[in-house]
Parts: C-alpha cells; sequence; structure tokens
C-alpha cells in the first residue's frame, strides 16, 4: 500500500517533481476556488453552503454545452460562471433565504433537497452518463516543457484564472462600497436597511457571487475531469476540509489548505494511492484536534 | 402666518411586541420645518414609536401618513428613501467598518436629488470625527459613535431626522456639540423629532412637544407651554 521508493524517487526526479506539482497545482487551484465560494458565503452571511457542489456541477454542464454550442472556451467558462450565479440568486431568494435564521440541520435539509433535484435535472437534460469535453481548442498546443516535466499549458491557465478571480472576489468584499455594504447588512441587517438599502438583494447578489466561483471552477474542470451528475459530492467534501484546515472564514487559510490538498493528492498517487481520501481526512481530523480554529482561522469567541 | 403643514401624521397607532401592547392609540402631528420633542419616562414608548414611523416596528392598527401617504407596512428602506432618517438610540454604528465607511455606506441622494451632505462636509461639520476617518467606529468612546450615528444619518440626506436620545449618557461637552449641530440643522429648515426623557436638552431646541406615559399621549402642545405646567412635568418626566 505504501510505496515510499516511488515517492521518493518522484522527489528525486525533476521531471516526477514538475508533472506532479503541475497536477497538484491545478487540483489546488480548483479547490481554492471553490472554497473561495464557501468561505465568501459563510463569512459574510454565516450560512453553510451544502449546496455549493452542485453550483460547480451546473457550472460544469454549461461550459460543456456552451463549448459545442460556441467553440469558445473562454465564453463556456463565463457561461458556467453565470449559469450558476443565476441558478444561486433563485435558489438564495426562493429558498435558502427563508432558513437564514434556522438552525444548520434546516439548511442542511434545503440544501440537501436541492443538490438532488439538480442531479436528478442534469440527468434529465444531459442524461446520466458520463460526458467528456477534452481539452478545448484554444488549448490544443504541445505541453511545456519544464525541467523534463510536462506541463500541459490549459493547466496554467486553469491555475492562475482560479487565483486571480478568487483573489479579486476577496478584494471586492473588503475593498468595494459593495463588499463594505454587504458585511455591514451581514453585522446589522436593520441597521443598514434604515439608511435606505435593500438588505436582501444584496444577501442574494454575494451568494450569487459565491455560486459563480463554483461555476466558474466547475466550467475549469469540464476539460480535465468527467462530467456525471452527483460529481458535486467530492469536491464540496474536498472544499470543506479546505475551509476546516485552512480556518473557518480565512482566505489566505484557505489557500494554504487547498495547495496541502492538491499536492497530498498528486504526490498521494504516486506514493500511498489507496490512502490518498484517508490522508486528507487524516490531516482534518489532526487540524481539528490540534489546532481546531484551523490554520490560519481566528479563534472562535463564544 | 399660514397654517404649518403636517409632514408627519400620527392616527391612532398601535404596535406590539408579541403579545405586549406597547403603543396604544398614539396620535400627533410633526410639522414642516418644526422640531418636536417626543418625551417620557423610561420604557414610556419613545424608541418604540420612532420605531414604528421609520417601519422596523409593524403597527397592527392605525395608520401613518407621510407628506400625506399612507405609509403603513412599508420597510424601513423605503422610508429612507421617502427623506426619513433615523439616528437610533443605542447609536448602531458598524463597529468593524472605519469611520469612513460607516459614512460611505450610508450616502445616497436625499429627494429630488438633493445631495448637501457630502463626506467633505460631513467632517467639517464634525470636526471631531475628522481625524478619526480611518479608525475602526467600534474603538470610538459612546460621544464620538454619537456624533457618527448622527453624521451617517445626515449621510443620507433627509429632509425629517428622527433622534432617538441623542444626549443619554454623554459627557456634557459632547451634548453641548450634539445640541449645537441640531440648532445648526434647525438653520437648514429640516424637520426633527427628538426623543428624550429630559425636557431641559429639548428647550433651546424645539417648537412643540409631546409627552408619552405607558404608550399613550399625555399632552401635545407647545414646549413652551410644557414647561409652565407642572403637573404634567412632575409626573410624567424625570427630573
Ligand atoms: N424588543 C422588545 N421586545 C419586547 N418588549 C420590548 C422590546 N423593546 C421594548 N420593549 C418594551 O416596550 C416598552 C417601550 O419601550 P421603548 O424602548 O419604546 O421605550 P423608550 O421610551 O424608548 O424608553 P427609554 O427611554 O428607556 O429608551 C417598554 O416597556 C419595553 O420594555
Ligand atoms: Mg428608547
Amino acid at each position: 500500500m505504501l510505496n515510499i521508493d516511488a515517492l521518493m524517487n518522484c522527489f528525486g526526479n525533476s521531471a516526477c517533481l514538475v508533472t506532479q506539482s503541475a497536477t497538484g497545482l491545478i487540483i489546488g487551484m480548483l479547490l481554492f476556488l471553490v472554497a473561495s465560494g464557501v468561505t465568501l458565503i459563510f463569512g459574510v452571511l454565516h450560512v453553510v453552503n451544502f449546496a455549493h457542489g452542485a453550483f460547480y456541477m451546473i457550472g460544469a454542464y454549461a461550459a460543456y454545452s456552451a463549448y459545442g454550442v460556441t467553440g469558445n472556451y473562454y465564453l463556456s467558462v463565463l457561461a458556467g460562471a453565470v449559469a450558476a450565479a443565476i441558478v444561486g440568486v433563485l435558489f438564495e431568494r426562493l429558498a435558502i433565504s427563508r432558513v437564514y435564521k434556522e438552525n444548520l440541520l434546516m439548511q442542511l435539509l434545503v440544501c440537501y433537497a436541492f443538490v438532488l433535484i439538480c442531479d436528478d435535472a442534469v440527468k434529465i437534460i444531459w442524461g446520466a452518463e458520463y460526458l467528456a469535453m477534452g481539452i478545448p481548442s484554444e488549448f490544443r498546443v504541445p505541453p511545456l516543457r519544464i525541467a523534463g516535466g510536462v506541463v500541459p499549458p490549459f493547466y496554467l491557465f486553469l491555475a492562475g484564472s482560479a487565483l486571480a478571480v478568487a483573489i479579486l472576489s476577496v478584494i471586492l468584499i473588503r475593498y468595494s462600497r459593495f463588499g463594505k455594504i454587504v458585511r455591514a447588512a451581514a453585522e446589522n441587517a436593520t441597521m443598514v436597511s434604515v439608511l435606505g438599502i435593500r438588505v436582501p438583494l444584496y444577501f442574494a447578489a454575494l451568494f450569487g457571487l459565491g455560486c459563480a466561483l463554483a461555476g466558474m471552477a466547475g466550467a475549469l474542470a469540464a476539460p480535465v475531469r468527467s462530467l456525471t451528475p452527483g460529481m458535486g459530492l467530492s469536491i464540496l467534501i474536498e472544499s470543506f476540509i479546505v475551509t476546516v484546515i485552512g480556518g473557518m472564514g480565512s482566505i489566505p487559510g484557505a489557500l494554504l489548505a487547498a495547495i496541502l490538498l492538491g499536492f497530498t493528492r498528486s504526490f498521494g498517487s504516486v506514493g500511498f494511492p489507496l490512502f490518498v481520501d484517508g490522508a486528507m481526512f487524516l490531516m482534518m481530523v489532526v487540524i481539528l484536534v490540534f489546532r481546531p480554529q484551523g490554520l490560519l482561522g481566528e479563534r472562535m469567541v463564544r | 402666518m399660514s397654517t404649518p403643514q403636517p409632514v408627519l401624521e400620527l392616527d391612532r397607532i398601535n404596535a406590539f411586541y408579541g403579545a405586549s401592547h406597547i403603543l396604544f392609540d398614539m396620535s400627533f402631528q410633526v410639522y414642516k420645518g418644526r422640531t418636536l420633542a417626543l418625551l417620557g419616562r423610561n420604557g414610556a414608548g419613545k424608541s418604540t414609536t420612532m420605531k414604528a414611523i421609520m417601519g422596523v416596528v409593524p403597527i397592527r392598527s392605525g395608520e401613518i401618513r407621510h407628506e400625506g401617504r399612507r405609509v403603513n407596512g412599508a420597510a424601513p428602506h423605503v422610508m429612507a428613501h421617502r427623506g426619513i432618517g433615523l439616528v437610533p438610540e443605542d447609536r448602531q454604528i458598524f463597529p468593524r467598518h472605519t469611520v469612513d465607511d460607516n459614512l460611505r455606506i450610508a450616502a445616497k441622494p436625499g429627494l429630488s436629488g438633493r445631495a448637501d451632505w457630502t463626506l467633505d462636509n460631513i467632517y467639517d461639520a464634525f470636526p471631531i470625527l475628522a481625524p478619526m476617518r480611518g479608525r475602526n467606529a467600534g474603538m470610538m468612546s459612546g460621544g464620538e459613535q454619537q456624533l457618527l450615528s448622527m453624521a451617517r444619518c445626515l449621510m443620507g440626506n433627509p429632509d425629517l431626522i428622527l433622534l432617538d436620545e441623542p444626549s443619554e449618557g454623554l459627557a456634557p461637552i459632547i451634548v453641548q456639540e450634539i445640541g449645537r449641530l441640531i440648532r445648526k440643522l434647525r438653520g437648514t429648515g429640516v424637520t426633527i423629532v427628538i426623543a428624550e426623557q429630559n425636557m431641559h436638552f429639548c428647550l433651546g431646541i424645539s417648537e412643540d412637544a409631546v409627552v408619552i406615559d405607558k404608550g399613550q399621549i399625555v399632552y401635545r402642545g407647545t414646549i413652551e407651554d410644557l414647561r409652565g405646567n407642572e403637573e404634567i412635568t412632575s409626573r410624567y418626566l424625570a427630573i
């Protein structure tokens, strides 16, 4: 089960090191993008969006179809993000906003119901069988060779755009008027509405933004993963592991944890292929025991 | 002199918190460009009245008219866009936002696009706040927070301002500063309602007075007449 030799060989071989690092990086950046959506929604609205994986799936399928129609991958990524945002805003307005004040179990149930509905809707629209999008035409070019290792240019696009968009949205929440209002409203919705602001619209927009990040992640993953109804579940679980390890509400923590998990996955597949998932959960348990607030999370008061 | 125009009319309103009845058939008018003192002891219902006007607390019966229009059930943001501003009793500043951001969040044009108050002239009118622009509002003293709360209300360019106990628990120097600001505001023609337990703060700055006790009106008239009305002041007001 444990193949220490192979792992050591890989660490000693620049080609393997580069290839596995590139894989670790894209896994990590996808996770970071998904987890920053979870963190944004949790950090501001204090709602755990258990349905986040469904928006990842919606983004992937929307991008798949948009690519089939337009043949333009950049437009398809946009389509994935927009589709997830639209469904996200509807979900927030019609369902989740009604249980903001309810307990966690109620929120979990609403989200789970929504996930099941989405999975079935995908089966009806796209069918239950696996779909593959393939590397988009824009990126069908020879791979880069770095120190003997192979890095597909698409990987760089994926990692770069995921990182950029996640960080941009954090900046938006921190420094824009929209971000300032929505954070104030999360603390004191009544006072913000007394100032003339329609608070529910801002909450819906923030929720939609978080979902758009998941949708974009799905669209970015579509060329390198197979599409299937229910594909959102594993990314949801992994993004929760990322938020727990990184610290609830901490974006730098999520980045650190996402990279950690990405590398655990890529190098784990060389050194301990049967224990990759186990290793991730082990990491989470260790963190929860020794540093419950996560790597970079603030200690919870109260 | 022409008869003054009521900007705001409360017509036999009743309000509840859950099952407890708080405001009983309350009626009074607020006149354009004048200042009304809404007086009453602890728990008399002053804050509830202001919250009912703003749409924060629902009324169960009666009618609230603003500029002649029935506004029962209107949400707070709608009332804000009708030109009403509330400075709540516990200030309710955003503690984790800077002073600047507290003000920016509240920035909106008044009715018919009036934009008398901007960030710059707010800091001119509130010189105490100017050096604290970048500080988190939660780090400020109670008096400074009260000033910020008033400044934030003005950023929305309201025509009718509801001030809930602006002098409560503050040092005399800040109370004086707040009195000066209210006088200055009156000069700009806005209508003001000030809730206070103590009549004296309101004496030089308001024309009209309403006294409430246990959610019912016990006096309506000018503040000068109230001042001479020993029976009402000793029975219903804090000394
Ligand atoms: N959220 C609430 N739930 C239940 N009862 C409340 C609530 N807020 C106020 N009350 C009650 O309503 C009554 C009126 O309260 P209100 O705050 O309007 O009085 P007030 O005149 O503003 O008093 P103060 O001078 O102390 O601010 C009081 O008896 C109070 O206990
Ligand atoms: Mg009060």
